[in-house]
């Protein structure tokens, strides 16, 4: 046949420039843009319509990305450290919406660190993703929470202090989904998005996505190199949709993959690599955070996941139409109520 | 004894506070309200759970005024901490109850002095002993109903209202004060000149407290969502919503058409808020001076986004913690230019408790019509104290929604459209919400520079272009706001500009200055902020500008100073804030004073 081959288009009939953003005005090789890039191919590889999803930030050089990501959905670039509460209110309006949100590790981990531990609290459902690289960026180059011990910075001095773990904090306020990643293992950023935005939760993911303009040095544990050398992947993670059919590649031995259904229908399979690791497990998670800290290893995988609690949206027991399609008849209580409230004063 | 004094007096109660006194107390207003006498009650209670000291006035005003008063000539005292100075503060020739297990001397000859077998009798009471020292309180209602003369039908029907017509608590609660009653007659004789007697002037009036109205105006007015913090004097507004919301927004299959969220802070309070008004909620918080400055940042942010919420600021007096307890309209400087950077916002000035319930839900009208923050300055005096007023009215307008594009209409025009655009010449521009699904519609809210069509921009001309059309939405918003009350006084060279809760101080001041001679006054009383052209009209045609407010610093003297420096001086303050609600004798004092 001689017809021109048709863009290639998605269940949703949408291509992949259905998703982009505006071109990225980070620096060339920041981790940012990398997971910019994993979301958008995430949410085209999940159908998503663009509309159907809202997008927020803080503020930082990771808060700007909404910007370079899904044009076609609305979104908020709030406050510093104040994603936690925009985002939980919008959710309210149309809770047919999915939310992502992108985040710093200043933003997430000292001014918003408070916002953040009750949103995790409160299960509101969205994919969290903090875009962790030990340093502020966009203020250039100050020790953010989640710096190590020792770390030198360029007019900062050595930090002194212990360094916050995102994921231990999502945990210990008992987040539903926990996982870590790095930007330079973009395939796994892309499948860890994928479960994110399909647990219907919170779904915090600490990705690991380097500063290449002021904490990239060699030995810095934010740095590409230390990730590339230091990275131990939990497991092979693949993202299957709903009705999908569930392919193993090869004769894997039965035991060695765990599948995780999730809201939705799709799953999470994981393939074991060296160890077993069940991720349904709190106890198990916080001790393997702390080994990986004792072993110097960045470990990365889904650290922990419960399909089983009630979102915030859940707890309320919201009518069916979206909140903000209702009109005057539904929100202003009829003329005749008027009377009876006056005789419930005194 | 001297003439008698009929329905024209104070009345203080001094109680332990956490004690229960307070249903005893507000059992006297509300009987005295049946009763048809108008009444006001007055609580000044300590910032603390239990034990402090606490006070509870009963103003009786057969003319209507409702005003606080410094003196009281009937005094009831239960609390041994505040004897000697509940005694020392009853004038010549009032009547002084106390307890009678509190023994130290009485050594006034000048007053009625009555005691009371507080104790006695409360041990006849038929509850169990853990509730014997609250109901201990239904004896100063007995012996005090007896001696002044309020009816025990209208306690009764006071109780029966606390009670919510629970039978086994009325009846125990009022056997007591029968029996307090009864003992009074047997006891007592009367040597006081303080009356209290049936009267018409509350027929057709309800009683309630302004956050109550303002709870109850937002369900009105359609809230869909609010996110608060605890803090004295505001929890009462939502905790009154949590009441209403229930009963009045169900849907027959008895789904919620709302959402209210406890938050973690105020940062958070308001970033939900925010969050849901972008989203096309009606949404609102509301908090007291700590929480509104926590709130500085996303205020900003909301007045830059163009985002409509409702902010509920129940003053209390600061700085700081202040005393968390007591009333003033210390944050109106703060509230108006709330948040860095160039912007004033709009404040509406409820003045009373009908206002509260109107304002309530013509706050959403405002917000969403002009796309921008709108605070509601209320104070601990009006929100949490007991007041007659008016029954609500049902809202007189119909919803409005602002400018919202939905598909249909982004459809129609093809998907043209900019967020920021002033299409219509009133400043205000176009939204769109999510969940709206036309492929045109989406934009990304920012605090940062940003074009017509929402996209970041640092671009001077798009920064000053946009601040500009912000400014040309705020003299819209002079149009839309609600109107000051204006008395005019033929031959008045004096004016006086009052707002909130000050309103009834004033209203009596106006009259007292009559009394005394003193100078004609015509009286407006704002609403609302910005100035409205009835504003300026008003201060250009008096000589003299008294500006009435309940704060140190004069602080809507400091705004209308701005708005019109021409008239600068004309403007004399009578501002005042200890912490307590302006009396009407001050009000005329601080006048005459100036007047010499
Ligand atoms: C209230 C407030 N304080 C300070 C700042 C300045 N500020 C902007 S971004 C930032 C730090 C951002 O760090 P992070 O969240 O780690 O993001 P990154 O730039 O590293 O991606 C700071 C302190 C601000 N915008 N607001
Ligand atoms: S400064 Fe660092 S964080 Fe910011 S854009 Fe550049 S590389 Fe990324
Ligand atoms: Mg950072």
């Amino acid at each position: 046949m001689t017809t021109p081959a048709p863009t290639q288009t998605n269940k949703a009939g949408l291509t992949r420039n259905d998703y982009k953003g505006l071109p990225s005005t980070l620096c060339a090789g920041c981790g940012h843009n990398s997971i910019a890039s994993q979301i958008i191919a995430a949410c085209y590889e999940l159908d998503i319509v663009p509309e159907k999803l809202m997008k927020f930030s803080g503020i930082g050089c990771s808060s700007k990305s909404p910007t370079y990501f899904l044009n076609r959905s609305f979104g908020f670039n709030s406050l510093h450290g104040r994603m936690s509460s925009i985002a939980t209110g919008a959710l309210f309006a149309d809770p047919s919406l999915r939310a992502i949100g992108v985040s710093g590790d200043g933003d997430t981990a000292s001014i918003g660190m408070g916002g953040f531990k009750h949103m995790v609290r409160r299960n509101v459902p969205m994919a969290y993703i903090v875009e962790n690289n030990g340093v502020y960026g966009l203020t250039k180059g100050q020790f953010s929470a989640t710096a190590e011990v020792g770390l030198n910075l360029k007019h900062q001095g050595t930090n002194q202090y212990m360094p916050v773990d995102i994921c231990m904090e999502a945990l210990a306020s008992k987040a539903t989904f926990v996982a870590r990643s790095f930007a330079g293992d973009p395939k796994q950023v892309k499948e860890l998005i994928k479960a994110a935005l399909s647990h219907d939760g919170i779904a915090v993911l600490d990705i690991i996505s380097p500063c290449i303009t002021f904490n990239n040095q060699e030995n810095a544990v934010h740095s590409y190199t230390w990730g590339k050398d230091h990275e131990a992947p939990l497991h092979e993670i693949s993202f299957v949709p709903a009705l999908d059919e569930i392919e193993l590649p090869g004769d894997f031995p039965e035991g060695d993959v765990r599948e995780v259904t999730m809201h939705d229908g799709s799953t999470v399979v994981l393939k074991k690599l060296e160890k077993d690791y069940d991720p349904t497990d709190r106890g198990k998670a916080f001790q393997m955070l702390e080994e990986s800290e004792r072993n110097n290893l960045l470990v990365t995988g889904l650290i922990y996941i419960d399909t089983s609690r009630p979102t915030l949206l859940d707890t309320f027991d919201l009518v069916d139409t979206p909140l903000n399609r209702l009109t005057e008849p539904d929100l202003r209580p009829a003329r005749e109520t008027m009377d009876k409230i006056n005789a419930l004063m005194f | 004894m001297t003439e008698k004094i009929v329905n024209n007096f104070s009345l203080t109660i001094a109680t332990v506070n956490g004690s229960g006194s307070q249903t005893a107390n507000v059992t006297l207003l509300r009987a005295l309200f049946k009763m048809g006498i108008p009444v006001s009650g007055k609580n000044l209670f300590p910032s603390n759970i239990q034990g402090l000291p606490t006070w509870y006035t009963i103003r009786l005003s057969r003319d209507g005024f409702t005003a606080r008063r410094d003196e009281a000539e009937v005094v009831v005292t239960l609390n041994p901490a505040s004897f000697a100075r509940d005694l020392a503060s009853v004038p010549p020739g009032g009547a002084f109850f106390y307890a009678d297990d509190i023994k130290p001397p009485i050594d006034r000859k000048d007053i009625a002095a009555y005691p009371m077998p507080v104790k006695a009798l409360a041990r006849t009471a038929d509850v169990s002993p853990s509730l014997r020292e609250y109901i201990a309180n239904m004896v100063y209602v007995g012996v005090v109903a007896h001696v002044l003369g309020i009816e025990m039908e209208a306690v009764k029907q006071a109780l029966s209202f606390h009670f919510k017509g629970k039978e086994s608590p009325v009846n125990s609660n009022f056997g007591v004060v029968q029996a307090a009653a009864d003992w009074a007659k047997q006891n007592l004789t009367k040597s006081d000149p303080y009356f209290v007697e049936p009267m018409d002037k509350t027929s057709g009036l309800i009683m309630a407290d302004g956050n109550t109205a303002a709870a109850i105006g937002s369900v009105y007015g359609g809230v869909q969502f609010a996110a608060w913090y605890p803090i004295t004097p505001a929890s009462s507004l939502v905790e009154t919503l949590n009441v209403y919301l229930p009963q009045l927004r169900k849907t027959k299959d008895g789904k919620a058409t709302y959402a209210v969220l406890q938050a973690e802070d105020e940062l958070a309070a308001i970033g939900m808020t925010v969050g849901a008004g972008w989203g096309g909620l009606r949404a609102m918080t509301s908090t007291s001076g700590p929480g509104l400055s926590l709130m500085a940042e996303y205020a900003g942010l909301a007045y830059y986004s163009e985002t409509p919420i409702v902010v509920w600021d129940v003053q209390r007096i600061g700085p700081s913690t202040g005393l968390p307890t007591r009333t003033a309209q210390g944050d109106l400087t703060e509230t108006y230019f709330l948040s860095h950077g160039d912007k004033q916002h709009v404040l509406l000035l409820p003045g009373s408790v009908q206002e509260c319930f109107e304002f309530g839900w013509k706050a959403f009208d405002l917000a969403e019509r002009l796309q921008t923050p709108i605070f509601v300055l209320s104070d601990l005096d009006l929100g949490m104290n007991q007041w007659m007023t008016q029954p609500f009215e049902y809202p007189d307008t119909d919803m409005d929604r602002g400018k919202i594009l939905w598909e249909a209409d982004l459809e129609k025009s093809n998907g043209v459209w900019a967020r920021y655009k002033d299409v219509d010449g009133d400043g205000i521009p176009w939204r769109t919400v999510p969940g709206n699904a036309h492929p045109a519609s989406a934009w990304l809210g920012r605090g940062t520079g940003h074009d017509e069509n929402a996209r970041y921009s640092e671009d001077s001309k798009t920064w000053e272009a946009n601040m500009a059309r912000l400014k040309k939405k705020y003299e819209t918003a002079r149009t839309l706001i609600p109107a000051p009350v204006i008395e005019t006084a033929r031959g008045a060279k004096i004016g006086i500009i009052a707002y909130g809760s000050t309103a009834p101080a004033v209203d009596e001041a106006r009259v007292l200055l009559e009394q005394a001679n003193g100078p004609k006054t015509a009286y407006l009383r704002m609403r609302a902020l910005p100035c409205t052209k009835d504003v300026h009209e008003f201060v250009k045609k008096y000589e003299r500008i008294y500006i009435v407010e309940a704060n140190r610093d004069g602080q809507m003297k400091q705004i209308l100073s701005m708005a019109m420096p021409d008239q600068a001086p004309k403007f004399r303050s009578a501002c005042h804030s200890d912490g307590l609600p302006l009396t009407a004798a001050w009000v005329r004092d601080a006048i005459l004073e100036q007047e010499k």
